[in-house]
């Protein structure tokens, strides 16, 4: 970059330069690059190889990516998987962020009392682990302990009930609601610190102008926060195209019933790693990681270069 | 005028509470009946254990069929040595990228940086293979390693941000009376840091200590499974048996929830300073 070069760096000579970024930059760049840089490239390319019988490994060039979409025996899972992470992540977005939204709005009036309280108890769920969550949730939604039955009779709606979790109209979105009702408290903070960013005068001047609230928080500050929404929305993206947990423990690497639940998380981790109806196939499972991670790259790139760009104009 | 805006407040207030009910609910439910018997389980789920309904008899279990207290150290081992390296290795990164700054520093950034967004998961059939040839595979080690290359990214992103928040004098004024760099990071900087590292502790430690991906794929025996993988697998094989299964989900979540409660302000100021965008 057209940055000036600090003076400290300026006067020091190039050799103690050098022996000085080793030593700082140097730990975390070696871990990193073996860690995380790395098996990813060596992931892609093992995705254009496919295993022999012999153990070994060919190259195959794109055939594996031409089997995933193509051979029904790999698409029809695959596109099953894509098209069940697409509802997951628009009920996350139809749900989580305008209850995060609300939250944050009410959180940010000016004199709540108990602001704190609230605060710490809205983001609990949200560090617990994805495995706890699913247990008490699985277990709480269970016809056989009833305390979800209970509470429906309790206010008249006893007949709505359902086992949702087992069956296969229903088992996809109430995962997604059980991760919704964990993950919540992300949309709520970020949006919490961007609207206490929001300077008073703007919020004053529209008050003298007679605003109530409400009108103060639709007209003025919402726009104001929407690229912290937007950044909320790729955090969102990213997580659930990369999720996997919650529907493994609560299903099983089968994402059942019927593979209803299934979504890519699963799909690549029965593919790489087997399970009780085929072997484990690490080219394969390459294969569906790389496209995971295209997948992805799609999302982050749709933020950076059209949601935050376009956003930018609207901001200070 | 003055009895609309009670009535607002009080309004405002239900909702909230109506909130932390449901986010609060479903915890309680499962710990308060982890301390009752069977029978109380299922007869009267929502009330409290009493003098006739308590039963540690789930615990009992619990410690008698898995290796929890194992578990227990292993999670302990993997996410304070990586989150020591991650504060440590992190700090002296970000310090390096705002203070020499270089011909492609911003490069190095940028590239540091890929892991926020990318997930290491997808790595995770190369990685395998990786600590299958090293021989690490089914060791502590090998996730550390994994867990230091997640966390760095954040690290040193927030870190960065906050290094440069720091006044120049101090370090110019230890310069200028010819302290070594080494001793100007370890001994002048590295204190100031300490409101960044909580924030930063904070979000190493929860992603390590609630994964279940590598575990999974890089630990097959009882000795290296961690806490959240380990439960899992108990869950798994004794879902019928729901003292045990209550028992060992409060267990999960108690020392969650107790560093939540003693770290939540510097967990929340390091949120909402926007420290993290």
């Amino acid at each position: 970059m057209a940055e000036p070069v600090p003076q400290v760096v300026a006067q020091m000579p190039k050799a103690k330069l050098i022996g000085l970024l080793a030593l700082f930059l140097g730990p975390s760049v070696v871990i990193y690059t073996a860690f995380s840089i790395y098996p990813l490239l060596a992931t892609m390319q093992l995705s254009t190889f496919t295993g022999e019988s012999g153990g070994g490994v060919h190259f195959v060039g794109l055939a594996n990516f031409v089997t995933l979409l193509t051979d029904s025996l790999w698409s029809t899972p695959f596109w099953n998987a894509l098209k069940n992470n697409m509802i997951f992540f628009a009920i996350h977005m139809a749900v989580q962020n305008p209850i995060g939204i609300a939250l944050a709005g009410l959180l940010s009036l000016p004199g709540l009392k108990l602001k704190s309280f609230y605060r710490t108890v809205f983001f609990l769920p949200t560090m617990l682990s994805v495995v706890i969550v699913g247990f008490s949730w699985n277990l709480i939604l269970s016809p056989l302990w009833g305390v979800a039955k209970g509470a429906l009779t309790a206010v008249g709606l006893g007949s709505w009930f359902a086992p949702w979790l087992g069956l296969e109209s229903t088992a996809l979105v109430t995962l997604a609601l059980m991760s919704v009702w964990q993950f919540v408290g992300i949309p709520m903070m970020l949006i919490y610190a961007a609207l206490l960013n929001i300077p008073d005068e703007l919020v004053d001047a529209a008050r003298v102008d007679g605003l109530g609230q409400l009108r103060i928080f639709f007209h003025i500050k919402l726009p104001l926060v929407l690229p912290t929404i937007g950044l909320v929305s790729v955090l969102t993206f990213v997580g659930n195209f990369n999720a996997f947990d919650l529907i493994y423990s609560v299903k099983g690497a089968l994402a059942g019933p019927n593979f209803a639940s299934d979504i890519l998380g699963t799909f690549f981790y029965r593919t790489f790693f087997g399970n009780q109806l085929q072997l484990g196939n690490p080219t394969m499972g390459a294969a569906v990681a790389t496209v995971m991670f295209f997948i992805i790259l799609i999302g982050v790139c749709v933020y950076l270069f059209v949601v935050q760009r376009r956003m930018r104009r609207y901001t200070f | 005028m003055f009895l609309e805006q009670r009535a607002r407040a009080l309004a405002v207030h239900a909702v909230l509470i109506a909130y932390s009910a449901l986010a609060l609910g479903p915890i309680l439910l499962v710990v308060m009946n982890s301390f009752k018997s069977r029978n109380a389980i299922f007869g009267s789920p929502l009330s409290p254990p009493d003098s006739s309904t308590f039963s540690l008899i789930g615990y009992a279990k619990v410690f008698r069929a898995s290796h929890i207290v194992v578990y227990f150290e292993n999670s302990l081992i993997v996410t304070l040595v990586s989150m020591g390296l991650v504060l440590l290795f992190g700090a002296m990164a970000a310090w390096a990228l705002s203070e020499y700054r270089f011909r492609g520093s911003t490069a190095v950034a940028l590239f540091l940086s890929i892991g926020i967004m990318v997930p290491i998961r997808l790595g995770s059939v190369a990685i395998l293979n990786m600590m299958r040839t090293a021989g690490l595979n089914d060791t502590l080690t090998a996730l550390i390693l994994v867990y230091i290359a997640q966390g760095l990214p954040m690290a040193i992103f927030i870190l960065s941000e906050f290094i440069q928040q720091i006044p120049m004098d101090l370090r110019d004024a230890a310069r200028c009376d010819g302290v070594p760099e080494t001793r100007i990071f370890f001994e002048v900087i590295a204190p100031l840091l300490r409101p960044a590292i909580a924030t930063v502790a904070v979000f190493t430690i929860v992603p390590i200590w609630n994964d279940l991906w590598f575990p999974l794929i890089l630990t097959s025996s009882d000795s290296t499974h961690t806490i959240t993988l380990g439960v899992q697998q108990f869950l798994g094989q004794y879902i019928t048996d729901w003292n045990s299964v209550l028992a060992a989900l409060s267990m999960a979540i108690l020392p969650v929830v107790v560093i939540y409660v003693v770290f939540s302000r510097q967990l929340i100021a390091g949120l909402t300073s926007g420290a993290v965008k």
